[in-house]
């Protein structure tokens, strides 16, 4: 006699259970700490806090633990736990000019004013698995410079600007919009497609942005700028009424400098595409600012022809929190659905003739 | 570090003011999708957001709450959302229909009829019924505001065409009070009859696409048809093997390697009443 | 008897590029309008503001509803607009792909306006869009096939019986027979000719080719650089061109 299947509530428990001896692995290798994440897999913390809208390193370190070091996963709680914070309000914009540079190159020009900085990269290292990371030797110690850097390299877009052969950065009146805040509308203002982006999965940004490359939206594209380092919060409280340093972050800032446009009225002058982002993510801000310029197809009197430039497109389907939902709740039971879609398949199998002719339409 | 305190039914006060906002509008303007800032939950997008922040909105200390998935209590995502509410809120809950005062379904409409003290919390996938004939959001927007609706019967002269009949068989769409067509979540066309008159209030919630809309009760709700093809619902050959009904939409159990079927109420609440239990 | 669509100095300009300039002319009903010029003569412009897909920069255009009244497009609300051009107009692109929905069928390209505006039975449907598929010559067993099995002709003309099915006053034509072999053309051409003459309908058609435009309507319109060079009747232009470019153009036509 067939029972109704029960236990579901017993199931769920033990499952999360076995899944948490997963995660702790054979217990005679020690347990990672999180410190060793946030020092050591820095850059994958960095990418926790980008994709997650939230700068809290330990946090972050957590969430990768927590997650077994799937970055989507470890996103998700990081999102899931920003929901529940409390918020003050909004701080001052950032003033990447002023960053205290630790990298800072640029592809324009051969010198800058405050030099190429090359920092701390794998750009220039050859992909050959280093074994000497499989033992416990430290490396040796990093040369300092013997001077110190600029703390106010001029920006190389804005150098282009003072001679006019660069459009100025756009002075959109008003407040910014808050992705977070109001549900993303169609058309969407800069402010919003570039937060949208900023959170968006760098997998997806990068696939776009290489179509941009070949072909797909062309932009012409020159690296005119790439910085990290750290830039100051500063914040004003109501009670104050002036802005206070609450902390520093880390971020790198990307400026492309694009295609030139021209018209009838006003000379030809290159165009911006901008990424910013939490930490050291030169690949997420370069896509960032790729996608972003191809975005601005519809102000810059560009046709639409590629999908990088179609603003549903990219904005519905950047977010991978959203994206993982969706994709992975077809695990869900949808028995039922199925069950309406086997009777009509049984049922229109059987009305076709034995040859499977097509059904001959009513009337 | 530590863990920080939750409020009640796990959404801040200022989110749930803005959540009701919305609900209100949609009762307001039945069966038109009232965009909201979705927040991000503790259970993915897709597994039931946009339900369960409705509910959280609505729930009070004094309610009730039955959670069903494929009809079913027992169903993981079920259990799973329960579970948050009982942690979240220290919500009540109930397998009995008739007993819960707020009813949150992924999927189903509970086989037992409603009453006026009901809240029955539909979680939607795709809120937007033109989306698969229309992928852009500033298009379906133009097309509701101005009915033009000649798309949808496209749709189904094309299964008439191809079929013989209507070939959608769950997501069936409806005009809502003679004016909006909508997507009545992925039930079971089975169930579209039941959204008609009916005395409890249907919210519908979109926790991905961010969008929240309403059936009031008592509406009138009116499947897309033909004339001569008019709406029906599907039916089974066999009764229930546990509890004899031929009213209920049935699940088919595979019994065995050898394929031998079997088919019980999907709705286990309703199917062990009927047997006399509890 | 009122002139059916009036433009009064229509301009369209696009920054301080010049799409068209000053037009002015009235259509009358059952008449047929041809608007000539190369590419770049701004006449494509034109249509798009004549037919609502684009606002005028400045000007007017002038539409007598069926109940007599005399709208200008860019007073009517979007609702006003959208429902006119699913009812009392028609738009024949050049290319059938952006008239038609490719991804269903011929029967239900055709019975889509019917259903938009409220027809609710599938026999009358299926039965008035064979009807119309037979009067358009595509064999009606090809009714539920997608455009996507048609010839270039044959999606031409079965976008000219989803525009039709509806009794539209005005259709607008974008180059109808471009992109079409010869044969083609003159078959298409043809069925057009016969269509307006028995449905009495208005239509505006652009076209580089004087000879669609020889035979097809009754009034003609000489575009260049965006500004209309020469108008009148087409018969008395084609014979005896004024304007140097009309007679440029009207020499170049290979005689057939």
């Amino acid at each position: 006699m067939y029972v109704a299947v029960k236990g579901g509530e017993q199931a769920i428990d033990a499952a999360h259970r076995l899944l948490d001896e997963e995660r702790r692995g054979d217990r005679s290798v020690p347990s990672i700490t999180l410190d060793q994440i946030a020092e050591q897999l820095t850059l994958a913390v960095d990418r926790v806090m980008n994709e997650g809208s939230l700068y809290d390193r330990e946090l972050a370190s957590l969430a990768v633990k927590q997650a077994r070091g799937d970055l989507i996963e470890a996103i998700f709680l990081i999102r899931a736990t920003r929901t529940t914070l409390a918020r003050f309000g909004y701080a001052e914009p950032l003033d990447t000019q002023a960053m205290r540079v630790r990298r800072r190159v640029s592809a324009a020009f051969k010198d800058i004013p405050g030099g190429q900085i090359l920092g701390p990269t794998f750009d220039y290292t050859h992909r050959l698995l280093d074994f000497s990371l499989t033992g416990g030797a430290e490396p040796a110690e990093a040369a300092r410079a013997p001077v110190e850097l600029r703390g106010d390299m001029p920006r190389v877009l804005g150098m282009l600007g003072s001679e006019g052969l660069i459009e100025q950065p756009s002075q959109a009146a008003g407040e910014p919009a808050d992705l977070t805040q109001d549900p993303l509308n169609f058309p969407a203002g800069r402010d919003l497609r570039l937060q949208n982006l900023a959170r968006g999965d760098e997998g997806f940004l990068l696939a776009l942005a290489y179509s941009t490359q070949r072909g797909y939206g062309r932009t012409h594209p020159f690296a005119g700028e790439i910085r990290f380092g750290t830039v100051e919060v500063s914040f004003t409280p109501e009670e104050l009424g002036f802005p206070v340093v609450i902390g520093e972050i880390a971020v790198t800032e990307c400026e492309m400098i694009n295609q030139f446009k021209g018209s009838a009225t006003v000379k030809p002058q290159f165009t911006r595409g901008y990424g910013l982002g939490f930490g050291q993510c030169e690949r997420k801000v370069m896509s960032m600012a790729l996608v972003d310029r191809a975005l601005r197809a519809g102000e810059l009197g560009e046709e639409r022809v590629a999908p990088a430039q179609d603003e549903e497109f990219v904005l519905s389907h950047s977010d991978n929190v959203q994206a993982t939902g969706f994709v992975e709740h077809l695990k869900l039971p949808h028995y039922v659905d199925f069950q309406s879609e086997l009777v009509l398949l049984r049922r229109l199998r059987a009305e076709t003739g034995a040859e499977g002719d097509r059904l001959e339409a009513a009337e | 570090m530590n863990a920080p305190a939750y409020n009640f039914a796990y959404l801040n006060e200022q989110t749930k003011r803005m959540i009701r906002r919305a609900i209100l509008k949609a009762i307001a303007v039945p069966g038109y999708q009232v965009p909201f800032a979705s927040r991000e939950m503790p259970m993915p997008y897709g597994w039931g957001t946009g339900g369960v922040q409705v509910t959280a909105s609505v729930l009070t200390p004094e309610d009730t709450l039955k959670v069903i998935d494929q009809g079913a209590d027992d169903t993981t995502n079920a259990v799973s959302i329960r579970k948050f509410f009982v942690k979240s809120a220290g919500a009540a809950t109930t397998e009995r229909t008739e007993e819960a005062s707020v009813i949150q379904t992924r999927h189903r409409i509970p086989e037992t009829p409603l009453t006026e003290d009901q809240i029955l919390v539909f979680q939607v996938p795709i809120p937007e019924p033109l989306r698969f004939l229309e992928p852009r959001e500033t298009e379906t927007r133009t097309m509701h505001a101005l009915e033009e609706y000649g798309v949808m019967h496209v749709k189904l002269y094309e299964d008439i065409a191809h079929y013989g009949e209507i070939a959608t068989t769950y997501a069936y769409p409806a005009t809502v009070a003679d004016r909006y067509v909508f997507d009545p979540s992925p039930i079971p066309k089975f169930d579209n009859p039941k959204l008609d008159d009916c005395p409890a209030l249907q919210l519908f919630g979109a926790g991905r696409e961010k969008r929240i809309y309403a059936v009031p009760p008592y509406t009138k709700v009116k499947s897309l048809d033909f004339e001569d093809h008019p709406f029906a619902v599907q039916s089974w050959e066999q009764p229930c093997a546990l509890c004899g009904s031929r009213d209920s939409f049935l699940d088919e159990i595979v019994m065995d390697d050898a394929g031998t079927r079997m088919y019980v109420c999907s709705d286990t609440d309703f199917c062990s009443r009927m047997r006399g239990e509890k | 008897m009122s002139p059916l669509l009036v433009a009064e100095k229509v301009s369209k300009f696009y920054g301080a590029r010049t799409g068209c300039r000053d037009v002015s002319f009235a259509l009358w009903p059952g008449e047929v309008l041809a608007i000539v010029g190369e590419s770049g003569s701004g006449k494509t412009t034109l249509l798009r503001c004549l037919s609502g897909h684009v606002p005028a920069s400045s000007g007017k255009v002038r539409y007598a509803t069926r109940d007599g009244r005399s709208v200008a497009l860019d007073e009517m609300s979007e609702a006003e607009r959208r429902l006119l051009m699913r009812t009392d107009w028609g738009f024949v692109h050049q290319d059938a792909r952006d008239g038609l929905r490719m991804g269903v069928s011929a029967g239900a390209n055709v019975g889509e306006r019917m259903m938009a505006v409220g027809e609710r039975h599938y026999g009358r449907i299926r039965a008035t869009a064979t009807d119309w598929l037979k009067r358009v010559e595509i064999s009606e067993n090809r009714i539920d096939d997608s455009p996507w099995s048609y010839s270039g002709g044959m999606r031409q003309r079965l976008q000219i019986a989803r525009n039709l099915v509806t009794s539209p006053r005005l259709v607008f034509m974008d180059e109808p027979t471009g992109g079409l072999d010869v044969s083609v053309q003159a078959r298409l051409l043809d069925l057009i000719r016969g269509l307006v003459k028995r449905l009495d309908l208005a239509a505006i058609v652009v076209t580089h080719d004087l000879a669609v435009a020889r035979l097809l309507s009754s009034r003609m319109m000489v575009m260049q650089q965006g500004q209309v060079i020469e108008q009148g009747l087409t018969d008395q232009i084609l014979e005896d061109p004024q304007a140097p470019y009309t007679q440029l153009l009207v020499s170049s036509v290979l005689q057939v």
